[in-house]
């Protein structure tokens, strides 16, 4: 195997408790640059955990996080969102009065003045009103692009979520439950625009239960069972694994 | 001030603070259960007081008129309930509030139309009763006001706590949609919820009218606000706070109007109450937390 | 020439539209404030005290007074963060109460007597302010600015985790909306001429979220509806005598039952303005 690019996201005995509870317990893993990671595990796992102790919804109880070397432990969740990581929900969460255009405009990074925020949002020429364009083609949302985001079939909803985390231009995309609700057609096109995406240089990590998905999507594997991380690896390696075999049978998936 | 001053002040808080104890738990009881302010309780509060006095004025025994203005009071909180609320169940907070708000406004004008806008007084005999306790003297209509506080809100806690009626009002706020799970029929407590509201506002209508010995139309709304400002101080979810809470806000009153003057009175009494919000949102005494509330 | 009666509710209207924009700014971030008639309060009396006992121009005045309640408005938009919904109503309620009870015993400003020596504004500027305001906050809506807030409004979590500060969101818009308020509360001393903290009070207050409400609350120009719809329907059920205030509330209930969003909302304001969809 070539060698590992360096880590875009690190963790380091990352541990998160909840009343005594251990949701994340000493959790260490490396998240490749270009690469595709997928978190794996039985329901319960604290995979959501994971992703809500790096996005600062959590501030982890012990241990430390760095996206490319620079410590993200305690940043606020809008100051790590600004520091390139964007995020999907398990359960979907998008503005309830806001069109699918709308929804491409409000999460891009803002850099410019205090007057240019209060300048009309999106108009077609402007910067913003191109990314949310390119957006809405990459993700084929051209035909809903001015309904409410909310009233759109599940699928479409998850691809909505998906373009508004991809408008901030993060550098580490992370996807909760990408296909969940999702038909078997949609989630092989998803499949595809998630290749692409690698193959354009982001970073991409999530969690997904549905094994096919993730074995023939993810170019490593961190498998996560009672807040530990038991496995990680390549997929075949993590397949074959004894420890994987043995916390997955026991929770009868 | 004298000491002997003092202790009847004192005593005048208690009486006071007694009222606010009902009329939070009747706001608390809504607020607790739907997450919305009822702003008509503050109108229902008022006209229970009208037809209790009108019944003592009429002659009719005490606790006859106490019963007639619970009544009176707790059929309207039904009413508001069918139309003002239960259609907009669904809605944000703030729209039942507001329906609320017009019922209050129905309501006062109602009153304004039935018996006037000068206060109406009760016969001065019917007062007269002092008992004597060494220097201080307590009107007999303090003692009864204090004492059937005292028995509602122990009989609105003993139903809360040991009976099953309490327990579905308790699952029904804690989480509406599991409550239905369980088999609770959501919608009648509801009503049962706005039923005992009433029932509480329109005894605390007729206690502190006749506390004051008069009652006007316009009673209700500065009243009502200071038992708002009670039922944060005990905890929204806590019978026994308000407990706590209404005679220690009486009391607060009492004392700035005796030290500080009596404009600054409702200065502290609302300081207060934004300081308990900020720093203990579970109120004086504990318990759930109140400031996860809903989205308005 | 429009008569006096007239003019007066013109000028009642527009300064109860800008009490209820004032509600809005707040309402647009998620954030219900009962208590702002206490900003309009502290408007009122800064700015009669400046242009009284300090002689300043009644504009400067005005603008002064908004930037003063503004940076009240921003104090208080601090603790307000820890607060939500219901919660947050009830504790601005409270600030209410206590602006309404410390002019109370402001002496210097008359307490309970009340002040007067302003001297009275003409409609013209009322509604050039409360135009100017409306087309402000209209033009607003379109920004970038306006798609945070709205967010916030929406789904804060969510709005953070996009990389908008929520916080910041969520106290600007206390301090804006304070300082319309103020402006609102400054119109008000120098149309009536004379103040009185009972002015100020809750009932205040929940006439400004009535507006906003009644309008609609999605889009600001119902403000504009919900203050001409309070001003002038009580003028309207006069034939009902004793019982206007009644016929008020019964109306009152049923806008809220059959139109919940108020009376505009976007949809309707779009085709209004016959604007296509928003881009």
């Amino acid at each position: 195997m070539s060698t590992m690019p360096a880590p875009l996201l690190s963790l380091v005995d990352v541990t998160r408790t909840f009343g005594g509870v251990q949701a994340l317990s000493g959790v260490s893993l490396d998240v490749a640059a270009g690469r595709i990671t997928g978190v794996i595990g039985p329901n319960g796992a604290g995979k959501t955990t994971l992703f809500n102790v790096i996005t600062g919804a959590y501030t982890p109880t012990a241990g430390e996080i760095y996206l490319d070397g620079a410590r993200l432990t305690g940043l606020k969740p809008y100051q790590i969102a600004r520091a390139g990581i964007a995020r999907t929900f398990q359960n979907i969460r998008l503005f309830s009065s806001m069109s699918v255009w709308e929804h491409l405009l409000v999460a891009q990074r803002h850099d410019g003045s205090v007057f240019g925020r209060l300048l009309p949002a999106g108009l077609a020429r402007s910067k913003a009103g191109r990314e949310a364009e390119k957006a809405l083609v990459f993700f084929g949302l051209e035909k809903v692009r001015d309904r409410p985001a909310r009233e759109l079939p599940y699928g479409t909803q998850r691809k909505v979520e998906m373009a508004r985390a991809l408008t901030a231009n993060p550098r580490l995309l992370l996807l909760d439950e990408p296909i969940a609700g999702m038909s078997h057609e949609e989630a092989d096109e998803l499949r595809h625009l998630l290749m692409r995406l690698r193959a354009d240089g982001l970073t991409i990590l999530l969690i997904e239960h549905d094994m096919t998905f993730v074995m023939n999507l993810c170019d490593r594997i961190h498998v996560l069972d009672f807040g530990r991380q038991i496995a990680h690896g390549t997929p075949e390696a993590v397949r074959t694994d004894p420890a994987v075999l043995d916390a997955y049978l026991g929770a009868d998936t | 001030m004298s000491g002997t001053l003092l202790l009847q002040q004192a005593i005048n808080g208690l009486t006071l603070g007694a009222v606010y104890t009902l009329i939070a738990l009747s706001f608390s009881l809504v607020m607790g259960i739907l997450g919305i302010l009822n702003l008509a309780i503050a109108e229902l509060f008022m006209i229970g007081g009208y037809v209790g006095f009108t019944l003592i004025i009429a002659g009719a025994p005490l606790p006859v008129a106490l019963l007639a203005g619970m009544l009176a009071a707790a059929a309207l909180s039904l009413v508001i309930e069918k139309i003002g609320y239960e259609p907009l169940r669904n809605a944000p907070l703030i729209t039942p509030m507001l329906s609320t708000l017009g019922f209050s406004i129905i309501l006062q004008n109602l009153a304004t139309n039935l018996w006037g806008s000068d206060p109406l007084q009760l016969p001065g005999d019917m007062l007269a009763t002092r008992i004597a306790l060494g220097e201080v003297s307590i009107g007999a209509m303090q003692l009864l006001v204090i004492g059937a506080a005292i028995v509602m809100v122990a009989a609105l806690a003993f139903v809360i706590r040991y009976t099953t009626l309490g327990r579905a009002l308790r699952a029904v706020a804690e989480n509406r949609d599991v409550a239905r799970l369980l088999g609770v029929r959501a919608d009648r407590i509801l009503l049962i919820a706005f039923l005992l509201s009433g029932l509480l506002a329109g005894a605390a209508g007729v206690l502190i009218s006749l506390h004051y010995a008069a009652i006007t139309p316009y009673i209700g709304v500065e009243t009502g606000l200071k038992a708002i400002a009670v039922m944060v101080v005990g905890g929204v979810t806590r019978t026994w706070g308000a407990l706590l809470a209404g005679p220690l806000i009486g009391l607060a009153e009492v004392a700035t109007v005796a030290y500080g003057g009596s404009q600054i009175r409702d200065f502290v009494v609302y300081g207060l109450m934004i300081l308990i919000l900020l720093v203990r949102p579970q109120g004086l005494l504990g318990g759930a937390r109140s400031d996860q509330g809903p989205r308005v | 020439m429009i008569s006096t009666y007239h003019a007066a509710l013109l000028a009642d209207s527009g300064i109860l539209m800008l009490g209820a924009l004032s509600v809005y700014i707040i309402l647009a971030t998620g954030q219900l404030s009962l208590g702002n008639a206490g900003f309009m309060g502290i408007g009122a009396y800064l700015a009669s005290y400046l242009t009284v006992e300090a002689g300043l121009p009644l504009t400067l005045a005005l603008v002064l007074s908004a930037l003063a309640a503004g940076m009240v408005g921003i104090v208080i938009g601090f603790p307000a963060l820890r607060l939500r919904g219901i919660y947050l109503a009830m504790a601005t309620l409270g600030f209410g109460e206590m602006v309404r009870s410390f002019f109370l015993n402001f002496e210097p400003m008359g307490g309970a007597g009340g002040f007067s020596g302003m001297v009275h504004v003409s409609v013209g500027y009322i509604w050039l302010w409360a135009g100017g305001i409306l087309v402000l906050v209209t033009l607003l809506e379109r920004s970038r600015l306006w798609l945070e807030i709205r967010a916030t409004h929406d789904d804060e979590t969510a709005a953070s985790l996009v990389g908008l500060n929520t916080t910041a969101t969520k106290i600007g818009a206390f301090g804006f909306g304070a300082a319309v308020a103020a402006v609102a509360g400054g119109l008000f001393a120098h149309h009536h001429v004379y103040i009185e903290p009972a002015n100020f009070g809750f009932d205040r207050s929940i006439e400004l979220v009535l507006a906003v409400i009644l309008g609609g609350s999605t889009v600001a120009p119902g403000a504009l509806v919900g203050a001409v719809l309070l001003v002038l329907l009580p003028e309207t059920l006069r034939f009902l005598a004793d019982w206007r205030l009644a016929a008020f509330g019964t109306l009152l209930v049923l806008v809220l039952l059959v139109r919940r969003q108020g009376i505009l909302d976007r949809g309707l304001f779009r085709a209004l303005t016959f604007r296509r969809q928003a881009s």
